[in-house]
């Protein structure tokens, strides 16, 4: 391994040197060992835990637990070692003045007829944020996961399914083409499943697995529809001939372009969770917390985004799709910020909050701010992650006083929680960062990515849609504030106010050890910091922006450049320039302000208000009505899909199995065999074992030739 | 006066032929055969194939029907045959099928010396000068051993497998 | 000639084809068989007669093979003799499923 990098990053200012990727090969193959290692393991201890209950040995309590201190070197070894590779190849990416992307290529992996695809990973700026996403973030998730899922019996199969999903994940973001990113894609979906269903003798859980797999198998339908059309189109499916030819071949606005697009974002909500597709989500929740918090908030969720911004040049050259992406994003978010409101598990108010924040990150690509769904989905990464985080250690501390006191009440249920604060000072204190973060506070990450993300929004208005999108805006602002008001709400029946866990139980709540409060500390300081990668350049002149004392504004805009330029030009070519102006006038540092100071407002309003609730545990709790019930049941989108979507499927189903199946098919199978049986028993009376009968039936046979010879 | 002999040997051929169908003891059936088979080789002689005509009154009419002799005596049933004609229906199909065989021959190949099969080609004149040029052994040993030497050579073996095969199967105690 | 020839060949053929069909000794279908494959080898050598001498040369190619097959299908009767103690066709039905 070349050191040259490094030391280009220690030198200030050196000259921009050509990009040469540093062992690329090695960020995605690193993982796929650790999967092997782990998967090994994992299944040597299966096999002894199922030896040992054969002989009447009870399994978990016996087994030895050498192997898991392998698995806790191997597993987050790996990632972190991706990382480190990762970090190299930005640091010679940081100092190369790249236009375009690199991709190395493997090998052939198909050639047939006109299509030829070959194994190869692209490697640019936009892959490069996300590499640096995948891996970081999820370097944090694994170590946190050492400590949460330590007395696992299933250790070592939990760090090769993440270790599997994180392989996957990368190979999602580097492929150079549709089909390698369609593996990740898929690899990743699966990975899910599997980690959701984790405690698969829990049949709920399972279930949860299932149907997360199932719906995203919708989305996947679009993508692979999408491709085909792709295929059609260009007759390659590489994403730099795609995204180059895209202009030349396809009509702007043509019916090709918004079919591939409009696909293609079905694909996308279907894997990041938006309408109509999003209800697997919150049933993902089922699966372990750090699992939450890498694949259904940080990384696997925003693939759909990822994709959106990779696919940008599409995009941009489809207005109607753009504005359906917009669209149905923002009516997402509203959608599950309205639910979060009234959910008591804290996984489900956050799972319903990153709903919400991914449909941010789709109005940002829907209105061609792509680089901003990118930085929102950077910063929402760090935030949401450690969000999901925080829950798992104070789940982690109520699943051990429950325990402690054999009780059966919910961990999750946080009425069942209150005045936590005492017993666990960092995770509250960490927890506040990302719910202040989260709720869009200067100068925390989240206050600059969405601030920009409805910037934009209202800058759409000015183009194309005006009506339409100035509408989006408005509802955008209005979920930005009930973000505040649910995000408060959780911190506030979770660990102020008084303690609902009971008295005996009180006494076993403990701070989380050091192995998992430390990606706490790391990730609360990326949500702070994370949001001055880009800040722009008209808030860094304010004081929100310290007046221009930074050194660099936009920094992530410049940085993507390359890959969003050919999509933005067209957008301008076509809608023209947006005007620098909301539609209600005012810039862009006015609606910051207001924005941030009405959150802030809204979080001391609702901690004041939400302090006098009396709040009851889950146990006594009364069901709630009116519209709270509305919320608390989600709408009855559950319940409306099963009536309308899963009953006629099965019935569907049932009546193919019962009729087409049972009576059609195998009739025609059975009656073929018995046709053929009774035709056998007819024609084997002729063969009556007489030498004089076959002669005679051979010389009839000889004379119809003959006949047919002459005649 | 060949038209003649022709005919008196295609009588004495289709009479052998009845009696060795028609015969009850498989002795009798046999001297037809032997009577039917020398007749051929006398049709054969007239076709000027003399060196055939040997050969069938050797081989077959010679040694191959003794060997079916030495079999029934063998099996022993020279006098304890019984009368193994089918009757009813079954006789009649077979009678319909071998008349209707013979109608379909007779009507395509009977009494038509004006058909083109026949006349196309050099006819016996080059047979008898290559006859009275070479012998009648030479004639048939020209392409016996140049052209047919393969299949003449697969022959050798046929009759080798015959005879182990013959052996294997009729040995006592298989 | 070739005409009666051939006539005499299609007499013979069909009394062996009549005869295979209508005898239940073994031996005797067997002189039978024998009988067609002489009308065949008359209507060879009459036709070699106005066509060539490969007709003859056939016609020896056919007497050898019935010369093996006279000796393996003798061999066969011998051995069914042996089980059966008959070489009446009509009790050898064991050629069925």
């Amino acid at each position: 391994m070349t050191l040259a990098p490094l030391s280009g990053l220690l030198q200030e200012g050196a000259q921009p040197a050509a990009y040469e990727p540093v062992l690329p090969g090695l960020i995605v193959l690193l993982p796929l060992l650790g999967f092997l290692f782990n998967g090994v393991l994992a299944m040597r201890v299966g096999a002894r835990a199922a030896a040992a209950v054969r002989a009447g040995d009870d399994g978990p309590e016996h087994q030895d637990d050498g192997h898991k201190r392998w698995v806790t070197l191997v597993g987050p070894g790996v990632v972190g070692l991706s990382f480190v590779v990762v970090l190299l190849n930005f640091a010679g990416m940081f100092h190369a003045d790249l236009h375009d992307p690199v991709v190395v290529s493997y090998w052939s992996w198909m050639v047939t007829g006109a299509l030829e695809v070959d194994a190869a990973l692209q490697l640019d700026q936009l892959s490069m944020i996300m590499m640096l996403v995948v891996t970081g973030v999820g370097f944090l998730i694994h170590v946190f996961s050492v400590g949460y899922m330590h007395d696992d019996p299933g250790y070592a199969r939990y760090f090769s399914y993440l270790n599997l999903f994180v392989f996957f994940m990368l190979v999602l973001v580097l492929g150079a083409s549709f089909p390698v990113m369609f593996v990740g894609w898929e690899g990743v979906g699966l990975c899910s499943y599997l980690l959701i269903g984790f405690w698969f003798r829990d049949r709920e859980k399972a279930d949860a697995g299932k149907k997360a797999f199932i719906v995203n198998r919708i989305g996947d339908f679009g993508f692979l529809v999408a491709m085909f059309l792709v295929f059609t189109a260009f007759g390659t499916l590489a994403f730099p001939e795609v995204f180059a030819d895209a202009p030349a071949l396809l009509e702007y606005g043509g019916v090709t372009v918004t079919a591939i697009t409009l696909f293609l974002f079905l694909g996308a909500a279907g894997k990041s969770a938006q309408i109509p597709l999003y209800v697997w989500l919150p049933d993902a929740m089922a699966g372990p917390t750090p699992v939450s918090a890498l694949i259904h908030a940080a990384t696997m969720v925003t693939a759909g985004v990822y994709m959106v911004a990779r696919t940008s040049v599409l995009f941009a050259l489809a207005p109607v799709s753009s504005a359906v992406v917009a669209a149905v994003g923002v009516l997402t978010a509203l959608l599950a910020a309205t639910i979060a409101l009234a959910q008591y598990d804290i996984k489900k108010v956050l799972a319903y909050s990153t709903i919400s924040q991914l449909g941010y990150m789709f109005l940002a690509v829907g209105v061609g701010a792509y680089y901003v769904g990118i930085f929102h989905l950077m910063t929402h990464a760090f935030f949401k992650a450690l969000l999901f985080l925080g829950s798992g250690a104070v789940i982690h501390a109520m699943h051990h006083a429950l325990h402690g006191t054999h009780s059966d009440a919910d961990p999750q249920d946080m009425r069942n929680m209150g005045g936590l604060r005492t017993s666990m000072p960092v995770t509250w204190i960490t927890m506040w960062i990302a719910t202040l973060a989260i709720a869009g506070i200067w100068p925390l990450a989240g206050f600059f990515s969405k601030d920009e993300i409805i910037w934009y929004a209202g800058l759409a208005a000015s183009s194309s849609y005006p009506a339409l999108f100035t509408v989006l805006w408005v509802l955008a602002l209005a979920t930005a504030l009930l973000t505040a008001i649910y995000m408060t709400r959780l911190m506030v029946m979770t660990f102020h106010g008084a303690n609902r866990t009971g008295r005996e139980e009180a006494r076993h709540l403990h701070e989380a050890p050091r192995v998992m409060t430390i990606p706490l500390i790391l990730l609360a300081i990326l949500s702070v910091v994370g949001g001055w990668v880009n800040v722009p350049e008209e808030v860094a002149a304010s004081v929100l922006g310290l007046a221009g004392a930074l050194p660099t504004s936009e920094w992530l805009h410049h940085w993507l450049e390359p890959i969003t330029a050919s999509a933005t030009e067209i957008r301008y070519e076509h809608l023209g320039e947006p005007a620098h102006a909301a539609p209600f006038g005012g810039g862009e540092v006015l609606w910051a302000g207001l924005s941030t100071l009405a959150a802030l407002a809204l979080v001391l309003f609702t901690a004041r208000a939400a302090a006098r609730w009396k709040v009851v545990p889950a146990a006594e709790a009364a069901v709630p009505t009116g519209l709270k019930s509305l919320l608390f049941n989600k709408w009855y989108v559950d319940e409306f899909y099963d009536r309308f979507v899963v009953q006629p499927v099965l019935a569907a189903s049932r009546f193919s199995w019962r009729v087409i199946d049972a009576v059609l098919i195998d009739g025609a199978v059975n009656g073929l065999g018995l046709v053929t049986r009774a035709g056998g028993a007819f024609v084997s009376l002729f063969q009556t074992g007489q030498v004089n009968t076959y002669a005679l039936v051979l010389t009839l046979g000889v004379l119809a030739i003959l006949g047919f010879v002459v005649f | 006066m060949e038209l003649i002999l022709f005919y008196v040997f295609a009588v004495t051929v289709v009479g052998g032929g009845i009696g060795v169908v028609a015969s009850r003891n498989p002795v009798a059936s046999l001297m037809f055969m032997v009577v039917s088979l020398a007749s051929v080789a006398g049709i054969y002689v007239l076709l000027e194939a003399h060196f055939l005509a040997a050969i069938q009154v050797m081989v077959y009419a010679g040694a191959i029907m003794v060997l079916f002799l030495f079999v029934i005596m063998l099996l022993n049933l020279g006098h304890d045959y019984r009368d193994d004609l089918v009757r009813g229906l079954y006789a009649v199909c077979a009678f319909v099928v071998s008349g209707a065989i013979c109608g379909i021959l007779a009507t395509r190949f009977g009494g038509t010396e004006t058909s083109p099969l026949y006349e196309s080609f050099p006819g016996a004149a080059a047979m008898d000068l290559e006859l009275a040029e070479r012998g009648a052994v030479s004639l048939i040993a020209r392409p016996l051993f140049q052209e047919y030497v393969v299949p003449f050579e697969i022959t050798g073996i046929l009759l080798l497998v015959a005879v182990v095969g013959a052996v294997a199967l009729a040995k006592k105690r298989v | 000639m070739l005409t009666e020839a051939l006539t005499t060949s299609a007499l013979l053929f069909v009394i062996g084809t009549f005869g295979v069909l209508v005898r239940r000794n073994a031996i005797i279908m067997f002189l039978c068989i024998e009988l067609q494959l002489n009308a065949v080898n008359l209507a060879l050598v009459a036709f070699s007669r106005y066509v060539g001498v490969e007709g003859q040369v056939f016609v020896f190619f056919v007497m050898t093979v019935a010369a093996a097959e006279a000796a393996v299908g003798l061999a066969i009767i011998i051995s069914i003799f042996r089980h059966y103690r008959t070489v009446n066709v009509d009790n050898f039905n064991l050629l069925k499923w």
